[in-house]
């Protein structure tokens, strides 16, 4: 990719909520101070039952449901969660935070390492688990005076953290909804994120990870470790249908690799190659490499049967959460197999757990596409479990 | 919801915990929630109708009777259900164990080969037998473990379950009058639908006779 000027985004001021006494992490090291930066969308009831915390996936934010800040973009999962949406603010008090570790506004590398010291983490960040990043939104779900959560949902990594709350804290979730995801991350997931890893550190912008010193970013490995990982969120289908061979004709050049031209044999000749460098490019004008690196560690090192000495039933052992496991047939970064295996564990432990894999072909990213199938199965869901609840169809009285 | 499943749930204790499987579209486990305030769970193989359940707020897993009950704990329903479709799966004596493992009752329901017409037209046509009930050819059917009411019963007293109750149905789910004799039951009911429990019946013929 060409060395392109990258355009500084905008600074924003993000709500926050602040924990000077911090966190101790799995690592050991207790983490201090943290910030967590979230959104909330609906009114919290009056008895507190109807929060649904919404975990976001690798490259996510709290910017849920409403236009970024940064990007100007739609919030990631608009079309799932407003008034009337399947998860429905004019029923449920919606939170989603930034993970710990993330880039928009929530304590991560790019932040400074104390009060003292406006160095930032960098590459020195401590290394955190997916359980760290859910004891920091454990941390501020109970500051915001919730004290059970009606459910949390989540797709991909989100889904990862919805598994860490049905087992860290299984007493305070009353419905869990993990999407598209694993209880841990298999060989071929840590490998990819291996190679997006590899591709930053080999960026000449890299500077060790100490980037802010020579003013730059490494954006042209960030760029790289996108598209690749973007390719696994697609299908092959989804990419034929969407690009299939179709080659770049906005100069009028034929269709052959000896036609001259403007297009030189490694410039941007096929379609999917424009799409792909699109979105490499856009990515790295939001996302902090040193975030990307801890996030996708802190991926790596999911497994939950490890927690519980090997067996995924034994850390779901005595749940009383109602789970709902969804997977996409076209999905092959976290396959329908995994989600079954993470299935047969809930059924070993006697959970009551609905599953449904979704007909589509348009790969891991179609939790975040308009699916309709999907769409029901999530209000189904949720509707069933607040009819269990005896949660009213509107939020009653507010919180305060 | 068809005649036979409201026998059916008129056999279940409410407030239990029932796992009906092959649930469809999960009329059973709802009616069981809503009348019966049962804690009621289902599992499907077709993946449209389990879709359909969980969109409708009922919770059912993906997965059949042959291969997913070994995943479920002993003793973790009350009644586990099995709707017309003993026939069909692959190891019928391994579900029936199954759902004896994994719940202390087991309510089955099946079409009764054991059936006049079926014997009638076997015997004068030479063919496969094809009637309402028994209704797709020999080389298309899914149903590759028939079985009379005789036949169950025999399976039953050689596992060693208790026949709690037993009806014969018809096609409708209506009752059938045949409840003395099992002979007459094994003639002319077309489908059939059985209470079992655990553990060795003590005397067929009076754990038969119906109170």
């Amino acid at each position: 990719m060409d060395q392109t000027v990258i355009a500084p985004a905008p600074v924003v001021e993000h709500e926050r909520a602040h924990f000077p006494e911090g966190l101790t992490l799995d690592c050991g090291m207790t983490l201090a101070p943290v910030e967590i930066a979230y959104r909330t969308y609906g009114t919290l009831s009056e008895a507190r039952d109807n929060a649904i915390l919404i975990c976001h996936a690798l490259t996510g934010d709290q910017y849920v449901a409403e236009t970024h800040p940064v990007t100007g973009r739609r919030g990631w999962w608009e079309r799932m969660v407003g008034p009337g949406r399947p998860i429905d603010t004019d029923r449920f008090f919606v939170i989603c935070s930034n993970v710990l570790g993330g880039c928009m506004g929530s304590t991560g590398p790019r932040s400074p390492r104390g009060a003292s010291d406006a160095e930032p983490w960098g590459t020195e960040f401590p290394p955190i688990t997916i359980r760290d990043m859910v004891r920091a939104q454990h941390a501020l779900v109970r500051s915001l005076g919730i004290e059970h959560l009606f459910a949390v949902v989540g797709g991909s990594m989100g889904g990862m953290q919805v598994l860490e709350w049905a087992t860290t804290y299984p007493e305070m979730v009353k419905a869990a909804m993990p999407i598209a995801t694993s209880a841990f991350h298999s060989a071929q997931n840590i490998a990819f994120n291996e190679v997006s890893r590899q591709a930053i550190f080999a960026d000449p912008d890299w500077h060790g990870g100490r980037y802010w010193e020579a003013g730059v970013i490494p954006a042209r490995g960030l760029a790289v470790a996108r598209m690749m990982a973007h390719i696994t969120y697609l299908s092959e289908d989804a990419l034929t249908r969407k690009f299939g061979r179709r080659v770049r004709k906005s100069d009028g050049t034929p269709n052959q690799p000896c036609s001259g031209g403007s297009l030189s044999m490694f410039g941007e000749i096929f379609e999917v190659e424009s799409y792909l460098r699109h979105q490499g490019s856009s990515f790295v004008r939001r996302f902090d490499a040193n975030s990307y690196l801890t996030i996708t560690r802190a991926m790596d090192w999911m497994d939950i049967a490890a927690e519980s000495d090997g067996d995924l039933a034994d850390a779901f052992a005595g749940t009383r959460t109602r789970f709902c496991v969804v997977s996409f047939s076209s999905d092959w970064l976290f396959p329908t197999s995994q989600s079954r295996t993470l299935v047969r564990a809930l059924m070993r432990a006697g959970a009551n757990v609905s599953s449904v894999e979704i007909e589509t072909d348009k790969g891991h990213d179609a939790f975040l596409l308009d699916e309709p199938d999907f769409d029901r199965t999530v209000r189904g869901f949720l509707s069933g479990v607040a009819e269990h609840a005896d949660l009213p169809a509107r939020v009653r009285g507010g919180a305060g | 919801m068809r005649l036979d499943q409201r026998l059916i749930a008129g056999m279940i204790t409410p407030g239990t915990r029932v796992l009906d499987v092959g649930s469809g579209d999960g009329s059973l486990i709802d009616h069981l929630y809503r009348t019966r305030g049962c804690d009621a769970q289902g599992i499907e193989i077709d993946m449209g109708e389990v879709t359909r359940a969980v969109a409708h707020g009922l919770p059912v897993v993906h997965g059949d009777a042959d291969h997913d009950l070994a995943h479920y704990p002993d003793n973790s329903f009350d009644y586990v259900v099995l709707q017309r479709t003993l026939q069909a799966v692959e190891r019928p004596r391994e579900v029936l164990r199954q759902m004896l493992r994994i719940g202390e009752h087991a309510i089955v329901s099946f079409p009764n080969f054991g059936h006049w017409e079926l014997r009638l037209k076997l015997l004068l046509n030479g063919r496969m037998p094809n009637t309402a009930v028994w209704n797709t050819p020999w080389y298309a059917t899914p149903n590759i473990h028939p079985c009379t009411i005789r036949d169950f019963l025999a399976l039953c007293r050689e596992d060693g379950y208790r026949v709690h109750e037993w009806m014969a149905v018809d096609e409708e789910g209506e009752r059938a009058p045949w409840r003395r004799s099992i002979r007459l039951a094994n003639l002319f009911g077309e489908q059939a639908l059985f209470l079992l429990g655990k553990g060795r019946s003590a005397s067929r013929g009076a754990r038969l006779k119906r109170s």
